[in-house]
């Protein structure tokens, strides 16, 4: 379908393939951008948290144009017991300042508006296109792809493969494993529509601000996962994710799960009477550090999801993809300039400029975290949060017991669930891992 | 208080363009199935896969929202051939 040549082809157009086409076509590389969805954004899933800090590297001005929803002036970390929450909350006025850290975001409509200033710096985008397969020549090199239109081959010096957690291509040229149960999370959402003045008012909210929850407990029962709620302008974003292999252990549905969220006595006072105008689901990479395949190779790299790039912990996954684009495509960039070929060698480039950001360091700083809440999730997830909520209510309700029979009742459910010795291990842990 | 009733009602907020008699995933036919494949009938976020008054699982992929849950869950082991639907076909998302 198309003759010539390109200097990159992306596969995808989210988060990593947007800013590793804009990064490259900005400073004059030619390139095309292959998506499978009717128009960028259409097949993408997020929560979904914007950090302003990591597109501002790549649209300084774009809080002029963006379709942005709110920006975030407070966090909520709630533990969930079953009728219960204990609740971390974090506000601060200085949020609101002149270019807020973090907003929320609808990502079809942002991807959409992203995808257009990737076009406005002379990127080809081609939509309503699903690439079948990398073409490789006879010594392997990646050299260009092949997709779902007639005559469809198409040549390029690097392949820049952006393709999301469920990438095919990477896969099934053997360039990378597929992601193993234990390593996706499984997570579902709805948009929930209400009035912009209803969602202000249950939520403390002047104007713009925005408030995220993420909550954790035995919504999952027992399983590794976290439930959340993110307000948009006219919307709220609820959602709810576990591990594969705990679902596939477990046998609730992912809608079933989120349905008894929605229903909590904590949450469902902040969605009544919304309309709900879509479900959608998405996995997660939760592996971290230890999972992350083979970045780069004769020919093409790998960014975003599609390399597993998402910190589980601080639930960043977008800024990891939107970093790892920009400096992919500022690898090649530099390669391309030097007038040197792209070959493994010299793409090796990608990593180094990856592994001195924030996202290796952070990925590495958290590498045993995964494992570790997957192995303990009935005590970190379950377990905890009941014995949490028990504590809190022994603490409030007054009812004529002394105190110091009511603290020795509440150490004495901690000891009887997980012995010294567990509560011990179990806090020494945790420390480890967040080392 | 059905869920499968639940889901359907769900899955109709979506808009979807059904690429029709050219499903994008295939089960392997089986006389027992295997328990990833069975685990489907209550992960699928879609409530795609479901099992037969005879012990079999079969798919109706049409409100499928590729996540890829079931290729995460049964690709490896053959029980299921997955690809994406072709360019512009398959679930729409309006917000995502």
């Amino acid at each position: 379908m198309i003759e010539e040549r390109f200097d990159a082809i992306v596969i995808g157009a989210g988060m990593a393939g947007n800013a590793a086409a804009h990064t490259m076509a900005s400073r004059g590389l030619k390139v095309l951008q292959l998506e499978r969805g009717e128009y960028p954004g259409s097949k993408n899933v997020q929560g979904a948290i914007l950090y302003a800090d990591m597109v501002e590297k790549i649209i300084p001005n774009f809080r002029e144009e963006a379709p942005l929803e709110r920006h975030l002036v407070e966090q909520r970390f709630w533990m969930m017991g079953d009728r219960s929450h204990t609740a971390i909350q974090y506000r601060n006025d200085d949020f609101n300042e002149d270019k807020p850290n973090r907003y929320t975001i609808v990502r079809s409509q942002f991807d959409r508006w992203f995808s257009k200033e990737v076009q406005a710096q002379g990127a080809i985008v081609i939509c309503e296109t699903t690439v079948m397969e990398l073409v490789s020549d006879a010594y392997g090199k990646v050299i260009g792809v092949r997709t779902d239109r007639r005559g469809g081959t198409i040549f390029a010096d690097v392949v820049v493969l952006c393709e999301g957690v469920n990438g095919l291509l990477g896969t099934r040229a053997g360039l990378r494993p597929s992601p193993k149960p234990e390593h996706v999370a499984l997570a579902v959402k709805e948009m929930h529509f209400l009035p912009r003045e209803t969602i202000e008012a249950r939520f403390n909210l002047h104007g713009d601000e925005g408030v995220v929850v993420e909550a954790a407990g035995v919504i999952s029962k027992g399983m590794t996962g976290m439930g959340f709620v993110y307000t948009n302008k006219e919307s709220i974003s609820v959602g709810m994710g576990c591990l594969v292999s705990d679902f596939a252990e477990n046998k609730d549905t992912p809608y079933g799960l989120l349905e008894a969220f929605k229903n909590h006595p904590s949450i469902k006072p902040l969605l009544e009477g919304s309309e709900v105008k879509e479900y959608a689901a998405h996995l997660i990479p939760e592996g971290g550090y230890n999972t992350i395949p083979e970045l780069f190779g004769d020919g093409w790299v790998v960014c975003g999801d599609a390399a597993q790039l998402n910190n589980a912990i601080h639930r960043e996954g977008s800024n990891l993809a939107l970093t790892s684009g920009r400096l992919a495509g500022e690898a090649i960039f530099q390669i391309k300039s030097r007038k040197d070929a792209m070959t493994k060698q010299n793409l090796a480039l990608y990593k180094k400029l990856l592994d001195d950001s924030f996202v290796m360091k952070d990925l590495k700083k958290y590498k045993d975290m995964p494992a570790l809440l997957h192995a303990n999730s009935q005590n970190y997830f379950l377990a905890y949060p009941q014995l949490v909520s028990k504590a809190m209510e022994n603490f409030l309700r007054v009812d004529g017991t002394p105190k110091l029979d009511k603290e020795k009742a509440t150490i004495g459910a901690f000891i009887k669930e997980r012995k010294w010795s567990g509560l011990f291990g179990d806090a020494w842990k945790l420390a480890r891992a967040w080392r | 208080m059905s869920l499968a009733a639940r889901v359907e009602e769900k899955l109709y907020q979506n808009r979807y363009l059904v690429d029709a008699g050219k499903p994008h995933i295939a089960i392997r036919p089986h006389e027992k199935p295997s328990e990833n494949l069975l685990a489907m009938t209550h992960i699928c976020p879609a409530g795609c896969y479901s099992e037969t008054s005879s012990g079999q699982v079969e798919i109706t992929p049409d409100g499928c929202l590729e996540c890829g849950t079931c290729r995460v869950l049964c690709e490896a082991s053959g029980d299921i051939t997955w690809n994406y639907p072709r360019g512009g076909f398959g679930v729409l998302f309006k917000f995502g």
